[in-house]
C-alpha cells in the first residue's frame, strides 16, 4: 500500500510549509483527494506548525472546500443573477426532484451525483446555464436537464452490465 | 536579466505581421467557449490543412499566408461563437461553416450573407464590426484590444504599443509624478466604491517602505458581471502594466492578482501573460535598467463573495478565513503582512496604461466632470444582445438598454422595449432602477443619489413578467449565505430577513412582516462592520420602495402577480386558447400533462411540480399561473 499520507507531504514540501500558503495548499490536496479527509488537514495542521482548528476554519470558510466525498458525477446549476431571471431555480428544483435529494443534501445516495449550484459561472450570455462534469449546455429547460442526467444514468447502467 | 528592446519587438512584429495575407480571428472567451468555439478553431485548422492553405498559429519572421489565432471576449456573448476573417465578421458560427468560410470568404473574399449579424430593428445585415449598432454605439477604451489581439502572445500587445508607458513610468518619471498624473485624469476606482485611484497611491507612497505590494483584485464575485473576466481573458497584459505602473507609484517590489477559481481561463492566460513577461525580463529584476524590481503571483480565491471586500480578501492572501477588518487602519498603511498595499480591481488597473499613453487632461474629456473615463457593464437578464458594453460615463441607463443593448425582451425572447420593468445595478450590494430611471445618467454621484451604486457594472434588466419580491429574496439569499458571521447585524440580520422574506413567499406572512423586514434591514444597513453587510439591505430596501405593491399582492391577496412564487403559483391551460399542439406535455419533465391531440390539455396539480417548463414552452400563452 502506497503512504496515503505522501501526495500532501509533498504538496506541503512544494510551498515551503509556509502556512500563508495554506489556500493553495488545501486546493492541491483537495485536487488530489478530491475532498479535505480529515486525517490529511490534521496532517497538515501539524506539518505547518499551526492548529487543526486554523486548518478547518479555512476549509469550512470557503465554498470550493468540500470535507464530505462528491459524487461521480458533478452537475453545476447556474444560479447567478442571470440565470436566476432567466428561470434557473425551475431548473435546479427539477433536478433536486429527478434526484431525490432532500433539503440540504447535495449528493445522491448511491454517490452517483453531486448538485452544485453556483453563482455565476460567467457564462450569463448562454443563461440559464448547466455544468455535467465539465462540459457546459446553455439555454437549459427543465425538460433539457432531465435528458442530459438519463444519458448519464443509462450509461452507467450499461457500465455496469 | 535586462528588458528586451521593446521598440524592436513591436517593430519585428509588425514587420512580420504585413506578410500575412489573412488573418482569422475567433473568439476564445469563456461564452463562446462554452458555444463550442474551440471546436471552430479545430475546424478551421483541419480545412486549411486539407485545402493546403498555408497558416500560422503565431506571428514569427517566417509567416507569410495566414494568422490564425483565438481571441479574449469581445463582449457579444448572446451572437457567439464569433469569428472575424479581415474585417468581415460572422456571428453564431457552427464547426460545419468553417469549409464555406475558408472557400468562399478566406480565398475569394465573398461574404457569407446567413453568417452576418442580422439587425431585428432595421432589418439589415452588418458586414463589419462597426455596423453593428451594439458595437457602434459604444466607446471602447478599455476593451479596445479585447477580441482584436491574441491574449496569449505578449508581442502583439507590445506592437500595439503595450509596456511603452510602463518603460516610461521606470525610467522617465518620479513616483510622485505617476501619482499625480492619476490624480489629475480624476479615475475612480471600478470596483464599486469609486474612490479615487490616483489619492489611494499617494497615500501609500508616502509610508515608509522599503517593503510593499500592490493587489489586484480579481474576485470578481458579483453574479451576472464578468468584465473582469473579459478583461483578463482578452488583454491579461493591460492588467500586468497597470500593476507595474502602480507598483513604480508607491514603490512596491511584489504584487498579487487575486482571481476567482470560478475563471479557470483567465488565470491560465494571467499566468501565460506573467510568464512570457518574464522572459523578456519586462516583469523581474532591473526593470527597464531602472534598478528597480517586481514581480507579480496569481493566487486563486476558493469561493467566497466576501473576499472582494479589500481587508477580507488581504486575510485569504494570508492564508486566514476571509473576514473583513475594521478600517482604519487602510490597507494603504496597514494591509498585507502588515505593509503598505494599494489594492485596485481589474478594470481600473487596466485602464491606467491608457490614462498615460492619452494623456490624464485627454481622459478627463471622457464622461462627466465627477466620474471621468468609460465604464464597462455586463448587460444580461432580460435583453436582445446580452453581454459587455463599454460606455462614457454619464450614458443614461436607456441608452444603454435600447440603443447598445437591443431593448427589453418577452420571456421567449423577441424585443419589447415597453417590456422594461427595472433593472438591477451593482449586484447584491446595489439597488434596482426603474422606468422613471431611465433617463438618470450612469455615474457614480447620480446612482448613488437614486439609491443605487455601479458597483462592479454588472446590470440585470428584467421585464415585466420577474416578480420583484423573489429577486430581492434571490439577493438576500446570496448575501445571507456569503456573510462571513464576523458581526452579529449582518450574520443574524441577513438571516432574519431572508425568513421574512421566505414567509412573504410563501404565504404565511401579515403587514406586520413587512413592517418588521423595512425596520431590520435599516439596521442591518448602519450597524454592519464591512461593505457586504452595510449593503445587503439594499435590494429590499428599493425593491420596497419602488414596488410595494408587489409585496402588498404576496402579503394581503396571497397571490405571486408574476407566477413566480413557487407557493403562490398554479399552473392552469385556458382550454380555449390550448390548441392541444401537445408540446407542453413533452415539455413537461414529470407528465403531469395529459390530454389528446387537438382537444385542450389539462395539468395535473397533485403531480405539477410548478417548473414552468410549459408555460414556457406555449406559443399561444395558453398556460397561465393563478393564485
Amino acid at each position: 500500500m502506497t503512504d496515503r499520507f505522501a501526495p500532501a507531504a509533498k504538496i506541503l514540501k512544494d510551498h515551503a510549509y509556509d502556512s500563508a500558503k495554506l489556500i493553495p495548499i488545501l486546493q492541491q490536496v483537495q485536487d488530489e483527494y478530491k475532498y479535505l479527509p480529515e486525517d490529511i488537514m490534521r496532517f497538515i495542521a501539524n506539518e505547518l506548525e499551526i492548529s487543526p482548528a486554523k486548518v478547518f476554519g479555512v476549509a469550512t470558510f470557503f465554498a470550493h472546500f468540500a470535507i464530505t466525498p462528491k459524487g461521480k458525477h458533478i452537475i453545476k446549476v447556474c444560479n447567478g443573477t442571470a440565470c436566476h431571471v432567466k428561470g434557473s431555480s425551475f431548473v435546479i428544483n427539477t433536478v433536486k426532484d429527478k434526484l431525490k435529494l432532500k433539503e440540504g443534501q447535495e449528493t445522491t445516495d448511491d454517490g452517483l451525483f453531486t448538485l452544485e449550484c453556483v453563482s455565476c459561472l460567467g457564462a450569463c450570455g448562454l443563461a440559464p446555464v448547466m455544468v455535467m462534469d465539465d462540459v457546459v449546455h446553455g439555454q437549459i429547460t427543465p425538460a433539457k436537464a432531465v435528458e442530459i442526467i438519463d444519458k448519464v444514468i443509462s450509461s452507467e447502467a450499461k457500465n455496469a452490465d | 536579466m535586462p528588458t528586451k528592446n521593446i521598440e524592436k519587438i513591436a517593430k519585428d512584429y509588425k514587420d512580420a505581421y504585413k506578410k500575412i495575407t489573412g488573418r482569422v480571428v475567433i473568439c476564445g472567451g469563456t461564452g463562446c467557449i462554452a458555444g463550442g468555439s474551440l471546436k471552430v478553431y479545430e475546424a478551421f485548422q483541419q480545412e486549411m490543412e486539407k485545402r493546403k492553405i498555408g497558416f500560422c498559429l503565431q506571428i514569427t519572421k517566417d509567416c507569410h499566408e495566414n494568422y490564425l489565432s483565438l481571441s479574449g471576449c469581445r463582449g457579444f456573448c448572446a451572437m457567439g461563437p464569433l469569428v472575424s476573417v479581415g474585417d468581415i465578421f460572422y456571428t453564431k458560427v457552427k464547426p460545419e461553416d468553417v469549409p464555406e468560410i475558408v472557400e468562399k470568404t478566406l480565398m475569394k473574399g465573398e461574404v457569407i450573407d446567413r453568417l452576418l449579424y442580422h439587425n431585428p430593428v432595421n432589418n439589415q445585415k452588418a458586414k463589419t464590426v462597426e455596423e453593428i449598432p451594439f458595437y457602434a454605439k459604444q466607446e471602447r477604451i478599455l476593451l479596445h484590444d479585447c477580441g482584436r489581439i491574441n491574449p496569449e502572445d505578449i508581442n502583439e500587445y507590445i506592437a500595439h504599443g503595450g509596456y511603452a508607458q510602463a518603460k516610461r513610468a521606470y525610467t522617465e518619471m518620479t513616483d510622485e509624478e505617476v501619482c499625480k498624473e492619476m490624480i489629475t485624469s480624476g479615475l475612480r476606482g471600478r470596483g464599486g466604491g469609486g474612490f479615487p485611484t490616483g489619492k489611494k497611491w499617494d497615500l501609500t507612497r508616502v509610508e515608509p517602505g522599503p517593503k510593499k505590494y500592490v493587489i489586484c483584485n480579481a474576485d470578481e464575485g458579483d453574479p451576472g458581471a464578468f468584465m473582469d473576466r473579459s478583461v483578463m481573458e482578452g488583454n491579461p497584459n493591460a492588467v500586468l502594466e497597470g500593476m507595474m505602473i502602480a507598483a513604480r507609484a508607491i514603490g512596491a517590489d511584489e504584487g498579487y492578482i487575486y482571481v476567482r477559481m470560478e475563471y479557470p481561463l483567465a488565470i491560465q492566460r494571467v499566468r501565460t501573460a506573467i510568464k512570457q513577461a518574464e522572459e523578456l525580463g519586462i516583469l523581474g529584476e532591473n526593470i527597464f535598467g531602472s534598478g528597480k524590481n517586481f514581480k507579480i503571483n496569481v493566487m486563486e480565491g476558493a469561493g467566497a463573495f466576501v473576499c472582494g471586500e479589500e481587508t477580507a480578501l488581504i486575510a485569504s492572501v494570508e492564508g486566514k478565513r476571509g473576514m473583513p477588518k475594521i478600517k482604519p487602519p487602510f490597507p494603504s498603511q496597514c494591509g498585507l503582512f502588515g505593509k503598505p498595499t494599494v489594492i485596485n480591481n481589474v478594470e481600473t488597473l487596466a485602464t491606467v496604461a491608457k490614462i498615460m499613453e492619452m494623456g490624464a487632461e485627454e481622459f478627463r474629456k471622457i464622461g462627466t466632470l465627477g466620474s471621468p473615463g468609460t465604464k464597462t457593464f455586463a448587460v444580461t437578464g432580460h435583453i436582445a444582445n446580452t453581454g459587455l458594453v463599454e460606455v462614457p460615463m454619464g450614458t443614461t441607463l436607456r441608452q444603454v438598454i435600447d440603443e447598445v443593448a437591443g431593448g427589453t425582451t418577452n420571456d421567449d425572447g423577441t424585443v419589447n422595449k415597453s417590456a422594461f420593468k427595472a433593472a438591477q445595478i451593482g449586484g447584491p450590494s446595489g439597488g434596482c432602477l426603474t422606468r422613471e430611471h431611465l433617463d438618470l445618467p450612469l455615474d457614480f454621484d447620480s446612482l448613488k443619489s437614486a439609491g443605487a451604486m455601479v458597483g462592479s457594472g454588472g446590470l440585470v434588466v428584467m421585464n415585466n413578467k420577474t416578480c420583484m419580491v423573489n429577486v430581492a429574496r434571490f439577493f438576500l439569499e446570496f448575501t445571507q449565505r456569503e456573510s462571513c458571521g464576523k458581526c452579529v447585524p449582518c450574520r443574524e440580520g441577513t438571516e432574519q430577513m431572508l425568513s421574512m422574506l421566505n414567509d412573504i413567499v410563501e404565504g404565511r406572512a401579515t403587514l406586520k412582516t413587512l413592517e418588521n423586514l423595512e425596520d431590520l434591514a435599516k439596521a442591518v444597513q448602519k450597524a454592519s462592520l464591512c461593505a457586504l453587510g452595510k449593503t445587503a439591505p439594499n435590494p429590499v430596501l428599493s425593491t420596497l420602495k419602488h414596488f410595494r405593491e408587489e409585496y402588498l399582492a404576496h402579503v394581503v391577496d396571497k397571490c405571486c402577480p408574476a407566477g413566480v412564487c413557487k407557493a403562490l403559483a398554479r399552473f392552469e391551460i385556458v382550454p380555449s386558447k390550448c390548441k392541444g399542439c401537445g408540446m407542453c406535455k413533452r415539455a413537461c419533465p414529470v407528465s403531469a400533462i395529459s390530454g389528446e391531440v387537438g382537444k385542450p390539455h389539462q395539468i395535473d396539480p397533485k403531480k405539477c411540480i410548478k417548473c414552468g417548463g410549459c408555460k414556457s414552452t406555449c406559443k399561444f400563452g395558453a398556460v397561465v399561473t393563478g393564485a
